[in-house]
């Protein structure tokens, strides 16, 4: 790759086509005119701009890298060359659609967008403001490749937190208004969209000055890892986060805290796709089907539409998970012999079975055809009714608290190492005596239960189910939240959710882009970093084998080779 | 002889064969009832059937793309649908810009090789690309990665185009030499139909013949036998399977111009159902096997468009045309169950399967 002989500007060049063209694509998708009125510092920089200037830093960075050492010279010239290239491909986007109609086909190179990129300037000074905007972004980029490791650390937390901080300006003003003085404090800091300029310095300097004093402290010393009696402040922390996870709703308020719920109840299907996928590696992309019968359980049997004597959501609740088990089993029979590809083909034909027959003029006499069924029944305790989205979160949460103290230590059980064992080399596990077919049947029903119990709330809280919203989506969504959270790990799990299910909510114009990055974090979470963000130490192994490998080879060698010299 | 084959048979063996036995029995009495009842006539049978082998045609050019990868790769390349997708929605605006210039009807040949081509080109360029950035870099990873790419590049592509050419539907023009009928032999064929069983059928041949006579296909399959000899031989693995992801991707891109003849409708979602619908096709063929993916395809055509009809109406399920989707991954799972290797397969593909 980086062969002597080719130019020095071979590599920048192309990292700066290759960083403008992900620009334009960007731009022409829609996201940088979406995201225009979505400032970070109010009046100064918006998420528009991030979004296109983003990949030409991170483009020159990578490739500055990548690169071996170089002189100053050579690093500062490489990455404003990187952004150079990248704004000349940008502002050449802006010349075309000026100049020719691009809008009857790609329908988002409008005024609007090229007002982002030329700065809202005219055409001229507007192009060589751009270009030079992306020349920053590559001497930046060489910048922090330049700087000592301390600073640049320092840097790049203070800009991440702002980058957070400006984006989640709603949510930090709905949580801190009711703090009375502390509100105030917090507003000085928030513009009506994102932070004011002033506040995003102080910010900066805060954050980056603290990054930058902590990591010039010692580490501190590890103490020897205590295996029997365990700190009070273990215990504290856990209790902590446990008080804080009931608080929730009522600090959060109402609209908060519906999607609190939502990304709890995709923490409970992902809990469940994890121990089907993650655990016991079966690729499962149907996943939606059980969430369908969870829910269409709970109308059939409690809505007063369809059933002359209906039964209350508690009565429900156990034919619905028995349903939810059943059909779990009859998915996995006849899949027992297949393997990877054809798996996840068979279970999304079979999640859209399940859509198609809810959908039918069929089955309207049972399942409500495409009108769905209403006026499903709320959980009750005693005479209180849980039908806000703060009552419902708790049940949510106590879901979530059964299902996810079930598949931890399911995890650590016999079961659970049989389903890694298959997941790892399926002949050699039943070549040591695993019984494969209950293993595997044990798997599709746990995550089938989890995913219904799931739809069964779903169901109580909207009162209502539709077949529209059975789709492929919710299979994906939930694949995603714990591929990226990390594959078999439970933590994993909680992260991508919030991450995945929280962000398109709190960032209302990002919900239209959400399969768009899903899709694209999938194959860069794959590409560098399969076991994900919070990963199971087990599949981190398993992932880097060969690296880890290497390396106790190389250890072995070096030992080897003192040994030697001291003979 | 009985004990061993009743040692060998288990619990799980005759769950699964007493429901197949079930359903072959409830396709057999409800086309029965069907034909008892007589509620279609003849040429509606006949109707249907050729609607069945127009869609046939289509589902056999985008199963090619399907197995050849497969046969290469031994994936399935799940991003295949959104290939399909990616060159007729292009297309139809190269469509109306020839209708602005008014060589639509004018020149239709002309407008028509056009619109192939660019289709063609189109997904083919985006197959390359999802090939090189998505699957080449994890070619020796466990098999679930690739696979979790493929499905992140679908999502990705479906909407990179949603946000390119917008969420709305757009129209394909007619051309005027695909208006009407024609009547052969006292049976009414649409022309589009005509052209896009004809247009299928052709381009089928000159793909296979690209597969069987040329020294690129002689390439592919060398490297679909064992990539490490091949490439001992002389034989550029990386740009082989490249080739393989441009051909698969051009017979889909192809594929897309025949399905706007039958409807005429693009959008960004349109490719998910007839990619799946020929997945199954490849898979009842014999995954891996280029005239298997034909007969498959021609199969599902027909059982698409005739089963719901024939085997439903009989049972008294009121709109049975609804659940023609139901039937196709029925069949798919039926078929990955009893026979995996499909049709014309050999018994090897269920080892790897």
């Amino acid at each position: 790759m980086d062969s002597p002989s080719s130019s020095p500007w071979k590599q920048p060049l192309q990292a700066g086509v290759i960083a403008g063209a992900v620009s334009v694509l960007l731009s022409l998708v829609g996201m940088v005119a979406t995201f225009k009125d979505r400032f970070i510092i109010s009046g100064v920089f918006s998420m528009g701009q991030v979004i296109f200037l983003a990949p030409i830093l991170l483009m020159a960075y990578s490739l500055l890298r990548r690169t071996a050492p170089q002189s100053r010279q050579q690093v500062i010239l490489s990455g404003l060359f990187t952004g150079l290239v990248g704004g000349v491909v940008l502002a050449a986007l802006v010349v075309i659609g000026k100049n020719v109609d691009l809008q009857a086909m790609f329908v988002n190179s409008s005024p609007i967008l090229h007002n982002i990129l030329t700065f809202n300037q005219p055409l001229v000074p507007g192009l060589l403001i751009l270009i030079a905007i992306c020349m920053v972004m590559g001497v930046l980029a060489s910048g922090i490749v330049l700087l000592p490791q301390r600073v640049a650390t320092a840097i790049i937390q203070g800009v991440s937190w702002i980058l957070l901080i400006g984006l989640m300006r709603d949510l930090i003003i709905t949580v801190t208004s009711r703090w009375g003085p502390l509100a105030g404090l917090v507003r000085l800091f928030f513009a009506n969209s994102g932070l004011k300029p002033l506040g995003a310095i102080l910010l900066f300097a805060l954050i980056a000055g603290l990054n930058y004093w902590r990591s010039g402290r010692p580490a501190p010393v590890v103490k020897p890892a205590q295996t029997k009696e365990r700190p009070l402040i273990y215990y504290a922390k856990w209790i902590g986060l446990g008080v804080l996870l009931l608080l929730l709703p009522p600090i959060l308020g109402i609209f908060f805290s519906d999607i609190l719920d939502t990304v709890f109840m995709y923490i409970l299907m992902g809990i469940g796709l994890n121990i089907v996928v993650g655990f016991a590696g079966l690729l499962d992309l149907g996943y939606v089907a059980f969430f369908a019968i969870g829910a269409y359980t709970m109308g059939v049997l409690t809505s007063p539409e369809l059933n002359a004597d209906p039964m209350t959501y508690w009565q429900a609740l156990p034919f619905a998970m028995i349903a939810c088990v059943v059909s779990g089993m009859i998915l996995g029979l006849p899949v027992l012999k297949m393997r990877g590809d054809y798996l996840a083909i068979v279970t999304l034909g079979f999640g859209e079975i399940v859509r198609l027959l809810a959908l039918s003029d069929w089955l309207r006499p049972w399942f409500g055809g495409s009108q769905g069924i209403q006026l499903i029944a709320q959980p009750t305790i005693g005479n209180f009714v849980l039908n806000t989205q703060q009552e419902l979160y708790y049940l949510f949460l106590l879901g979530v608290g059964i299902v996810a103290f079930i598949a931890w230590r399911l995890r650590d059980s016999r079961m659970g190492r049989t389903w890694m064992a298959l997941r790892e080399d399926e002949d050699v596990a039943i070549a040591m005596g695993i019984n494969h077919v209950a293993t595997k049947l044990m798997a599709f029903a746990t995550g089938a239960l989890f995913s219904g119990i799931a739809g069964t709330i779903f169901a109580a809280k909207l009162q209502s189910v539709y077949p529209h919203s059975m789709n492929f989506l919710v299979s994906i969504n939930v694949l995603s939240l714990i591929i990226i959270g990390g594959m078999g790990s439970i933590p994993g799990v909680f992260v991508g959710s919030l991450v995945l299910m929280g962000s398109p909510e709190l960032l209302r114009e990002f919900a239209e882009y959400r399969y768009l990055v899903y899709g694209a974090l999938l194959v860069v979470m794959m590409l560098t970093r399969p076991e994900g963000l919070w990963p199971d130490a087990r599949r981190r192994l398993e992932l880097h084998e060969e690296e880890l490998e290497k390396e106790a080879q190389e250890l072995a060698d070096a030992e080897s080779a003192a040994t030697e010299t001291t003979k | 002889m009985l004990r061993t084959w009743r040692q060998r048979i288990t619990a799980t063996d005759i769950v699964i064969w007493t429901i197949g036995i079930a359903i072959a029995v409830m396709v057999v009495y409800g086309s029965a009832k069907t034909l008892a009842l007589g509620k279609y006539t003849t040429e509606t049978w006949i109707d249907l059937a050729i609607t069945g082998l127009a869609l046939g045609g289509v589902y056999a050019l985008i199963a090619l793309g399907y197995t050849l990868v497969y046969g290469i790769l031994r994936m399935i390349n799940f991003a295949h649908s959104e290939v399909f997708m990616s060159g007729p929605f292009t297309a139809a605006f190269a469509a109306d810009a020839l209708v602005r210039l008014g060589w639509w009807n004018r020149f239709p040949v002309l407008s028509l090789l056009i619109v192939l081509a660019i289709s063609a080109g189109v997904s083919a360029l985006i197959a390359i690309l999802v090939e090189r950035i998505a699957y080449r870099p994890l070619r020796n990873a466990p098999r679930l990665v690739p696979l979790i790419t493929a499905i992140g590049a679908s999502f990705f592509l479906q909407y990179t185009f949603r946000g390119l050419y917008g969420s709305g539907l757009k129209g394909y023009p007619e051309m005027d030499i695909f208006k009407g009928f024609w009547m052969i032999a006292g049976i009414r064929v649409f022309k589009t139909q005509a052209a896009a069983i004809i247009g299928a059928i052709i381009l089928m041949l000159i793909l296979y013949a690209i597969v069987q006579r040329t020294k690129m296909g002689k390439a592919m399959r060398s490297v679909s036998e064992d990539k490490e000899v091949a490439a001992l031989m002389g034989i550029d693995v990386n740009r082989t399977i490249a080739t393989t992801f441009a051909l698969g991707g051009a017979a889909a891109g192809l594929a897309g111009i025949l399905y706007l003849l039958l409807f005429p409708v693009a959008h960004f979602y349109m490719g998910f159902f007839p990619g799946l619908k020929a997945f199954t096709a490849a898979v009842l063929g014999g995954i891996g096997n280029v005239p298997g993916a034909f007969l498959g395809a021609m199969v599902l055509g027909l059982l698409e468009s005739v089963g719901p009809s024939l085997f439903l109406d009989g049972l008294g399920i009121p709109a049975a045309y609804q659940l023609k989707d139901a039937i196709a991954f029925t069949i798919l799972v039926f078929i990955l169950i009893f026979r995996p290797s499909g049709i014309l397969g050999e018994r090897l593909t269920q080892a790897k399967a």
